[in-house]
């Protein structure tokens, strides 16, 4: 399909912004002026509508499509909170409005919300204050190393080198402790998805400034040790990061303020049903414990004694600002919409329906993949395709199957420490017959790779495109329409 | 109740049958009674039409009928329909990142689009498919600078948004890089007080244009210094003023940021925004975040991916350029239908129209007595003026007469109580503008 840019024709508009009606016409002076015009595309409206939507069809989406990712928690995001988000109370609303003196008067809806949120965020994690700032999730994990860092800093904790990360986490988390400074050391998994505890013990010493995990971690396996690996880093004074990744697991089953957790970040999308849009906007909420709480970024919102929602800077000990203003506050309305409809029941049950759905696709699955720890899961499970790899059919080739099937392709190669991984999620908002057709379509990728294991290398044939040549892509980089493709751009 | 659970009763049993449990507890044998919570005290569940109604409540209880004539790198733009129309299509809303290109060429094409028009908008080579907001990326470019050279020290100059400064300072505070901040002179950047810290040590020099006074610059002396010396230099923009203003590629920069709110994306009490990054192609290695590049499939057909994947934290864990994940694609393609409907012409006509309404204002508020319009220096939609008493007593006094009539900048500056930042859009009228200007004179008379 073509680029916008390239059905653009001289002299065409798709909005007019009408005369003006001041008598005032000024230039900018010719040594600060632009030059050339910045070549935008000359379109008209329904140029524009139609290119879109054109564009948008060429998706799977979870409107449209059946998207198990693992680890990504691909669920129904309900409509209603989006017109929640679009109220002009809201969407209109200047952030710095609320810095002005007296402001908090004017912007008394919006702190509400932010006030209550974090109260009902800390009821569920048995945190004591939480921040809404962090905009993403790996956002939230640099925030919550920060506060790691302040920590031991205000102890005097000036030995304090590495974090801790076991072999299954995210990019993220070693990536966000690299960022505030830290080396990071990881660790192996023992046989039956937990972390291993001689190897942490072995690990663990005076340097050890903290430990990020993910619970239940990205093997889709809750950690049974989690209390004494909680005593052996508190016994060096260190750190206790809970990954919220797969918090959606675990709500009104375990809160990780309880475990010995000291803080943590919330991926509202994965729990709080809040759209992914194609890769964001996202928001990182991060919560800690009495321990942490001075450190917290500021502004914070605080309900004044007259009963008045305001923003509150007076935190010497605090890390400072982490973001521009207070969160990514439309997403932040969602979660707070999504959470007053479901309430205590209602949430209880997205955690029971995803545990139970991941482990019925796991069941059925199990006699054709091979399952990576043979036990209930949690609310995704992990398989390796090694049995279909040594046919020729790769954890990828089944994903491209899929894909003919109007199915998304579930996670593959992830964690990186299974070989030809396939993470399943179903997430709590599918049916069974959604999920039955799903497996149905899994043990038929088993079948033909027995049978005619070849086929693979041509799917998908059923998309607007064929398999990319991403090397390519890398080798004659071409990012902008402006710019010839770059060969060896290094 | 929760409506988005589908499983029946009898489903639920028959799944419970095939896993081979009695029920739903049993699911969660692995976390011991020791680990239950200690509390879950949570509402009550609601229909949707009491969420409704009382998220209704709360919004009007956000007082968005006042007049805004405030700023401060948030601005209130016009938002044609069609771009909410379009990314709100389930489509792209509800997708994931484009981990599967061949399911996922809508995102992957606007996304390649969005990084265009960018690259038109600020001159520059390449540009990334978006970060955060202004202010992160900001500190993702600084961070990029640094790794770049090799070097520590960073000059900050004072009309970078305050508000970017303090996230950077909150960022870099734990690790060993020198700062130095020089003052802003008549408005505008000092070039004296730069020239005299930019040494071979120096990593960067960050700038912003407009900076946050209003006061435009060419900042191309500047930059041909720092590189005189082998620094970079990052200039913060605002995607608006481009429309008319001189380009940061034209004067020289290396990095350009800034703030993508103006490009079709509601205030929504700060966020979610847009975050931007372009820079030289050399550099494209070196830079954070998702990069879409073209390509072709196996059939040659031209097509779109995710590319240079090697410098992300999920193929380089602790040695990627940065740690982030999920941007804000959805905000980057509500830019691109933005960027696209206004068009080459209409972002032309958006920015005089700012600038004229601007200058409009300037003329009405010189005229009242004992207010000051800061001239030192050409403005393009902002500006600064000079009150003979307390800025935040004038903007309390004028939210009562229904203005939200600019940002004391006090706040961010101490010893500038007296100073008031105000911005005009295109959205003020004549008639606004007109009785902004009566009632700050009744204010201050």
């Amino acid at each position: 399909m073509e680029l916008i840019f390239e059905k653009s024709v001289e002299s065409r508009r798709g909005f007019c912004f009408g005369a003006s009606d001041v008598p005032t016409q000024a230039s900018i002076p010719s040594k600060y002026a632009r030059k050339e015009d910045a070549l935008l595309p000359q379109v008209s409206e329904l140029d524009v509508v139609r290119h879109y939507t054109l564009l948008s069809q060429k998706n799977f989406s979870v409107d449209t499509h059946f998207y198990p990712l693992g680890s990504c928690t691909m669920k129904y995001n309900p409509k209603f909170t989006e017109a929640l988000a679009s109220l002009p109370g809201f969407r209109d609303l200047h952030p710095l409005l609320a810095q002005l003196a007296g402001g908090e008067r004017w912007t008394q809806g919006a702190l509400q919300v932010l006030y209550e949120l974090e109260q009902w965020m800390c009821e569920m994690t048995g945190f004591k204050n939480f921040t809404m700032q962090p905009l993403a999730g790996a956002h939230g994990e640099l925030t919550g190393i920060m506060l790691m860092a302040a920590y031991h800093k205000s102890k005097g904790n000036t030995q304090k080198k590495y974090v801790i990360i076991p072999d299954s986490a995210h990019g993220t988390n070693p990536a966000s402790a690299a960022l505030a400074g830290y080396e990071t050391v990881s660790i192996p998994s023992n046989k039956e998805g937990g972390m291993d505890l001689e190897a942490l013990k072995a690990a663990v010493n005076e340097k050890t400034a903290g430990l990020m995990m993910t619970v239940p971690s990205t093997y889709g396996v809750f950690e049974p040790n989690i209390s004494e690996i909680a005593k052996i880093i508190h016994s060096v004074d260190g750190i206790m990061y809970y990954d919220g990744a797969n918090l959606n697991a675990l709500l009104g089953r375990a809160r990780p303020g309880d475990l010995g957790f000291d803080v943590m970040h919330v991926n509202m999308h994965k729990t709080f049903a809040t759209p992914h849009g194609g890769g964001g906007p996202g928001a990182g909420p991060v919560g800690v414990n009495e321990k942490l709480s001075r450190f917290l970024a500021i502004s914070r919102v605080v309900k004044r004694d007259d009963g008045l929602y305001a923003l509150d800077y007076d935190y010497p000990e605090s890390i400072g600002y982490i973001a521009s203003f207070y969160g990514n506050f439309a997403i932040l309305v969602r979660a707070y919409g999504y959470v007053l409809m479901l309430g205590r029941e209602g949430l209880m049950d997205t955690t029971n329906h995803a545990v139970l759905n991941a482990n019925y696709i796991m069941k059925k699955l199990a006699p054709y993949y091979k399952v990576c720890f043979d036990r209930i899961c949690m609310h995704e499970s992990v398989f390796s395709a090694k049995v279909q790899a040594a046919r020729g059919v790769h954890a990828i080739d089944i994903a491209k199957f899929l894909i003919d099937q109007k199915i998304h392709p579930p996670t593959v190669y992830f964690p990186i420490s299974v070989p030809e991984a396939i993470m399943i999620e179903p997430t709590e908002t599918e049916s069974k017959q959604m999920m039955d057709r799903f497996i149905e379509k899994m043990i038929e990728a088993d079948i033909l790779s027995q049978r005619d294991p070849a086929a693979f290398s041509k799917f998908p044939m059923t998309m607007p495109v064929e398999r990319p040549d991403e090397v390519k892509a890398a080798r004659d980089v071409k990012t902008s329409f402006f710019l010839p493709a770059v060969t060896d751009a290094a | 109740m929760n409506p988005y659970i589908t499983n029946t009763p009898q489903e639920v049993k028959e799944m419970l049958k095939t896993i081979g449990v009695e029920n739903i507890d049993a699911l969660f044998g692995d976390i011991s009674s020791a680990y239950a919570p200690q509390s879950f005290d949570l509402p009550k569940g609601l229909s949707e039409y009491e969420v409704m109604r009382h998220l209704t409540e709360l919004s009007l209880k956000n007082n968005v009928h006042v007049v805004p004539f405030i700023g401060g790198g948030y601005y209130d733009h016009y938002i044609p329909t069609a771009v909410s129309s379009l990314s709100t299509r389930g489509e792209f809303y509800t997708a994931y990142t484009p981990y599967q290109p061949e399911c996922s060429q809508g995102t992957l094409q606007a996304l390649f689009e969005y990084q265009s028009a960018m690259c038109a908008l600020t001159g520059m080579e390449v540009s990334n498919a978006s970060l955060y907001d202004g202010g992160t990326a900001l500190y993702e470019a600084m961070m990029m600078a640094i790794r770049t050279t090799g070097r520590h020290r960073v000059i900050m100059d004072g009309g970078v948004s305050p508000i970017y400064r303090k996230i950077i300072k909150t960022y870099t505070h734990h690790l060993s890089y020198q700062f130095e901040e020089t003052p802003v002179v008549h408005g505008q950047s000092s070039r004296e007080e730069i020239y005299r810290l930019l040494d071979k040590q120096t990593a960067v020099i960050i700038l912003q244009n407009p900076n946050f006074f209003g006061a435009i610059d060419d900042l191309t002396d500047i930059i041909e210094k720092a590189h005189s010396v082998g620094a970079l230099a990052i200039v913060s923009v605002y995607p608006i003023s481009l429309g008319l203003l001189k380009t940061p590629a034209d004067m020289g920069a290396d990095i350009v940021t800034g703030e993508g709110q103006s490009l079709g994306l509601p205030l929504n009490f700060g966020g979610p925004y847009l975050g931007f990054m372009c820079t030289r192609k050399k550099y494209i290695r070196k830079m954070p975040g998702r990069i879409v590049g073209e390509t072709v499939d196996s059939k040659g057909q031209r097509c779109f991916v995710n590319t240079l994947q090697a410098r992300e934290q999920h193929i380089r864990r602790d040695k990627a350029t940065s740690n982030i994940c999920t941007n804000v694609s959805l905000c980057a393609l509500q830019a691109a239908i933005f960027m696209s409907i206004v068009g080459k012409n209409g972002l032309k006509e958006m920015a005089q129209l700012n600038l004229d309404k601007a200058e409009f204002a300037k003329q009405l508020l010189s005229k009242i007595k004992g207010l000051e319009v800061k001239r030192s220096a050409p403005t393009f939609n902002e500006f600064t003026i000079h009150l003979p008493q307390d800025a935040s007593g004038v903007v309390a006094a004028m939210m009562q007469r229904g203005f939200a009539a600019g940002f004391p900048l006090g706040r961010y500056y101490p010893g500038m109580e007296r100073y008031l930042l105000v911005a005009v859009t295109e959205k003020r009228t004549k008639e606004e503008i007109e009785r902004y200007a009566k009632a700050l004179q009744e204010v201050l008379n």
